[in-house]
């Protein structure tokens, strides 16, 4: 875990946890807000990472996949529960934002998935994670980890 | 509809419809009836399982008999379901404070090949501390869950890996064993507690 040290920068992000996070980077116009995370136990169970991605530009953008040093397979993933009772989870390919629009990943819903972890998620630390959009454009995010029992970003 | 299909014919007739419509409804929602998923779960008095709590103790039916019960069917491996309902139930306790000492609060795996008795003992422990974990072989799983009329399935994902779709409604009931109520993924916590109340509250006595 010693790879994640904390830079300036971290500490910043860190220091806003909760709040807003501005992460512009190349031609998308993307902020994403309130990006948390559970800790894992070691690395053996996926992960899961939560946030609002909005688009502040006036094209709509198209979130293809993601990337991340933390794990070797992060993917967009949504969870349905039917009529049963039963959750299931699976891919939920590309998500679309129109202009001004944004879309949440929230528990039980869309989150991004993080399976085959390259190193555990412990408490307190962060983990950045790129979304890759359609056009080639990608943004960046510094995402918190709150504990395994955390419920929301502020937990 | 049925009977004014059954006016168009004569006496013999209308008592063959009838008798065919009546075998129907046996089969189809009558007593006959195979109990189909999302049916009303057994009393815990009527369940035979015999599983292992995270602390290693041998725990059946009869160790949740007697006090009321809120039960949870998920896996450790889960990454946002479980956690999520953990958290929730957590909350719930902490809100129901004293009132919830009352409670037995068990998560059950359904995906005991991952989950020994170790891997429940590590993951509850970051939950609310009434919460226990319970495993055990195969066998024993399926008939809890068939006895909550609880499903789950376990589905291949990319490299080999697996994971668990299941039932995500946390089971309520009273200290008789009686099923009470249930409370749906994504309820919200102001419809939650009440319910936990009615378990509590529940008659000691009359389970069926
Ligand atoms: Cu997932």
């Amino acid at each position: 875990m010693k790879k994640i040290i904390m830079t300036g920068t971290l500490a910043a992000l860190l220091t806003f946890g909760g709040l807003s996070v501005p992460a512009l980077a190349g031609p998308v116009d993307v902020v994403v807000e309130s990006a948390w995370s559970r800790a894992s136990i070691g690395m053996n169970r996926p992960g899961a990472a939560y946030m609002t991605i909005r688009n502040t530009g006036d094209e709509p953008v198209t979130l293809i996949g993601l990337s991340t040093p933390l794990a070797m397979m992060p993917e967009i993933h949504e969870t349905k529960t039917n009529a049963e009772g039963v959750s299931s989870m699976s891919a939920a390919g590309e998500i679309a934002i129109a202009p001004g629009e944004s879309v949440a990943l929230e528990p039980g819903g869309l989150h991004a998935m993080l399976m085959r972890l390259q190193q555990p998620m412990t408490e307190g630390e962060t983990f950045p994670l790129t979304l890759l959009f359609v056009d080639g454009g990608e943004v960046t995010v510094e995402v918190p980890i709150l504990g395994i029992a955390a419920r929301g970003p502020e937990d | 509809m049925r009977r004014r299909t059954i006016a168009g014919y004569g006496a013999a007739g209308a008592g063959a419809i009838a008798l065919t419509l009546f075998v129907g409804w046996w089969r189809v929602d009558g007593p006959g009836a195979p109990e189909p998923i999302g049916q009303r779960p057994m009393a815990l008095t009527e369940m035979d399982f015999r599983l292992t709590d995270h602390e290693g103790n041998e725990v059946g039916p009869e160790t949740l008999i007697g006090r009321p019960t809120m039960a949870f069917f998920g896996f450790t491996y889960c990454p946002d379901v479980c956690p999520t309902t953990l958290s929730d139930i957590s909350g719930w306790l902490d809100d129901l404070g004293d009132e919830a000492k009352q409670l037995n609060v068990v998560f059950i795996t359904v995906d005991p090949e991952r989950d020994t008795v170790e891997a429940m003992a590590e993951y509850v422990s970051y939950f609310h501390p009434a919460i226990r974990g319970w495993t055990g072989p195969e066998g024993q799983i399926a008939r809890i869950a068939d006895g909550f009329r609880a499903a789950y399935e376990r589905v291949p994902t990319e490299g080999g890996d697996y994971t668990m779709n299941h039932t995500a409604s946390v089971f309520l009931f009273g200290a008789a064993g009686r099923f009470v109520t249930m409370i749906d993924y994504h309820e919200p916590r102001e419809f939650a507690v009440p319910k936990i109340r009615r378990a509590l509250e529940e008659e000691t006595e009359g389970a069926t």
